[in-house]
């Protein structure tokens, strides 16, 4: 038995983690899927902006598809007839856009969400736990209002179209016919977005760490186990509550910009409160707290519905796609994935990082309990110990 | 003035709908400190019900045939609620789980609830269920404001059950039992109480509210039950927010003045282009974050609801 105090296990894991995702688009299988994980992996860094709201900051929020939306929207927008070549307004877009360069654009929105997050934070930081989560339901809602009204910008219920990403040497548009072939695999959008948006979750996964493991994380936990207490230790209540606010809404932006590229069009019926509660089941399976949970917890929510629809003939209840009669495979998921939030509620609320938490504390116990007989034995003078 | 006076009793008749099930969120989070998500699937459960009682035992008929269906609905409704307490809620309290994740727990049985009530309004063939109400699609006009037979119906028998409500709260037995659970729960316990039997009674209340709204919520002019109708209860939180979330009376005015809103907007949308199409539908949000924005305890909340 290795040692589960040791840190090398996971240091092995974490790279097998790596190799692994670095073959996805390689794998002849899982090519079907690669549309699906990218989705995934969008909706993996809103699910950690929103398990810093929730799991450090104790906050409850459904308003996480309006944010996501500002990024979706706001990305297209501000980057929509973006001319790489001439790196200026190209005329041809038929929705309106700015053209701004797509990093800047990713800038810009970003910024506004944080903008638009602190326009809220006298609800936000004043607001405590579930009200906050009744509050930010008002938001839901008006965000579909907004992109079925602001048609210039939103193009309204059919939505808009997402103009191309074609940066540099992460453009993910074109490729000459040499490159477009790698070992045998066509190389193409799909592919290139796998590798950028790995590298995006990547960096908002050590930033939020980073942050959640510094000051400002112990200060949101503080406050989030007793307010009293974390006050009197000097952690301003309304201002980290509103800060923390604002960062889960970059975190969602940017998620929104992520799946924007990888469903290649947005309509607002992606932003409404189903989304909201897929996002909040996404952290409690992956485990409030625990940031790689949630990671897990998108791509389990992500993923269900396509592995249902691919495999609906094996699974119970669900109906072949030409019975109108039977269960649907997004029904069906909604059925898993809100029973899983339930029953890892009620009898492990640490999410599937809390069931390792717990098997990694039981594989010590087994351990100091060996130790414990090879001692005894050698105090008894059976072995040496 | 005709104008005005028709919307306004348009929005108090839809205010009624509405605080029916603001109250099941206030009577709930009174008795048990909880506020539930899972409303909007009770909801459609109890309405799904009475369709299908209606439609596979009681088909046809006159109206006794109606109300029979109303009552298997209501017994379903008040059975699931039951079982939400007992099975979910009170677990959840006695390992003293936190509201959160009470809240989301609930979250998770809306989403089970109503996507079982849209499986079940798509396998019956139809885009929207007739619950075959008494009240059809008549109209009455009195001095020059025209009103459906149905929405008279909702103010009637709102008024009714509000009143037997509030009345229930304030002399009986049980009502004085709620309300002191709800002032100070150790104490209420302490003086014999039991708070295990008041929070079932009151899930029971509200399941029952929430079906009764079901009916009326799916009844003219609205074109039938559908798979949104559930939905349609999350309207009902900013009346329990706006009337502040401990407070009966709060509920009813909150109710009322999220109906009237909606429906003066819906009334007056012409001349309210600038705010978009179908502005109405989102006027309960924007009521209950600029009530937030100024008083984050609603109107007739207690201070101590809503701030740290």
């Amino acid at each position: 038995v290795p040692d589960p105090r040791s840190k090398w296990p996971r240091y092995v894991g974490v790279a097998a983690l790596y190799a692994v995702a670095l073959y996805v688009p390689f794998g002849v299988e899982q090519r079907n899927w690669l549309t699906p994980l990218n989705l995934a992996m969008a909706a993996a860094v809103g699910a950690i902006g929103l398990n810093i709201l929730l799991g450090f900051a104790g906050q409850l929020s459904l308003a996480h598809p309006f944010f996501v939306a500002v990024g979706a929207y706001g990305y297209s927008f501000f980057s929509s007839g973006y001319d790489p070549v001439t790196r200026g307004v190209a005329k041809s877009d038929r929705l309106s856009g700015v053209g701004l360069h797509p990093l800047l654009s990713t800038v810009v929105v970003l910024m506004l969400a944080a903008v638009l997050g602190a326009l809220f934070s006298p609800i936000a930081g004043r607001v405590k736990g579930i009200y906050l989560g009744i509050a930010s339901l008002g938001l839901v809602f008006l965000t579909d209002h907004l992109l079925q009204n602001v048609k210039r910008v939103s193009g309204g219920f059919n939505g808009r179209r997402v103009p191309v990403y074609d940066v540099g040497f992460t453009s993910i548009e074109k490729c000459r016919p040499k490159e477009c072939i790698v070992n045998g695999v066509p190389f193409g959008q799909p592919e290139k977005l796998w590798y950028l948006l790995l590298a995006v979750v990547t960096l908002s996964f050590i930033l939020a760490r980073n942050m959640m493991r510094g000051r400002p994380g112990r200060a949101l936990q503080a406050l989030r186990d007793g307010e009293t207490p974390a006050s009197v230790m000097g952690v301003n209540l309304v201002r980290y509550r509103a800060a923390a606010f604002m960062v889960s809404a970059m975190f969602a932006a940017m998620s929104g910009v992520m799946y924007a590229l990888a469903n290649g069009n947005i309509t607002p019926a992606e932003f409404g409160v189903d989304t909201s509660v897929a996002f909040l089941a996404m952290v409690v399976i992956g485990g409030l707290g625990s940031l790689g949970g949630s990671i897990v917890g998108a791509l389990f929510v992500r993923i269900l519905p396509d592995f249902i629809t691919r495999h609906g003939e094996k699974i119970p209840f669900v109906a072949a796609a030409d019975n109108p009669n039977g269960l649907k495979p997004l029904a069906m998921a909604r059925f898993i994935y809100g029973g899983t939030v339930i029953v890892l509620l009620l009898f492990e609320d640490g999410g599937l990082a809390g069931l390792l938490r717990r098997a990694r504390r039981a594989a010590l116990r087994v351990r100091s309990s060996e130790r414990r007989v090879v001692l005894v034995r050698g105090l008894a003078g059976q072995v040496d110990p | 003035v005709t104008r005005l006076f028709q919307f306004l009793v348009d929005g108090v008749s839809t205010g009624a709908v509405y605080a029916l099930i603001a109250l099941g969120y206030v009577i709930i989070f009174k008795a048990s400190e909880v506020v539930t998500f899972a409303h909007g699937g009770v909801l459609a459960i109890g309405g799904y019900m009475i369709w299908y009682a209606r439609d596979r035992w009681f088909k046809g008929g006159g109206q006794g045939n109606f109300w029979l269906a109303v009552m298997v609905g209501l017994l379903v409704a008040i059975a699931l609620s039951l079982v939400v307490e007992r099975l979910f809620i009170r677990r959840m309290q006695s390992k003293s789980a936190s509201i959160i994740g009470i809240c989301i727990l609930t979250l998770g049985l809306d989403v089970i609830l109503e996507t079982y009530s849209n499986y079940g309004v798509a396998s019956s063939g139809k885009e929207l269920l007739d619950l075959d109400n008494p009240w059809g699609l008549g109209a009455t006009s009195v001095l020059g404001v025209r009103v459906s037979d149905a929405r008279i119906a909702a103010l009637a028998i709102g008024t009714v059950v509000i009143t037997a409500l509030f009345l229930w709260l304030k002399y009986t037995d049980w009502g004085v039992a709620m309300r002191a659970t709800a002032t100070n729960r150790e104490a209420a316990s302490l003086m014999g109480i039991r708070l295990g039997r008041v929070s079932m009674v009151a899930w029971a209340i509200a399941g029952a509210l929430a079906t009764i709204a079901a009916i009326f919520l799916s009844a003219a002019p609205a074109p039938g039950f559908d798979g949104g109708t559930g939905r349609l209860a999350f309207k009902a939180f900013p009346a329990a927010i706006v009337g502040g979330l401990d407070s009966p009376r709060g509920a009813l005015a909150g109710g009322l003045t999220i109906g009237i809103a909606e429906s003066l907007t819906k009334g007056y949308q012409s001349n309210l282009t600038f705010l978009g199409a179908g502005f109405y539908a989102v006027v309960p949000y924007v009521v209950m974050l600029a009530v937030l924005f100024v008083r984050p305890t609603g109107m007739f909340g207690t201070k101590a609801v809503s701030r740290a």
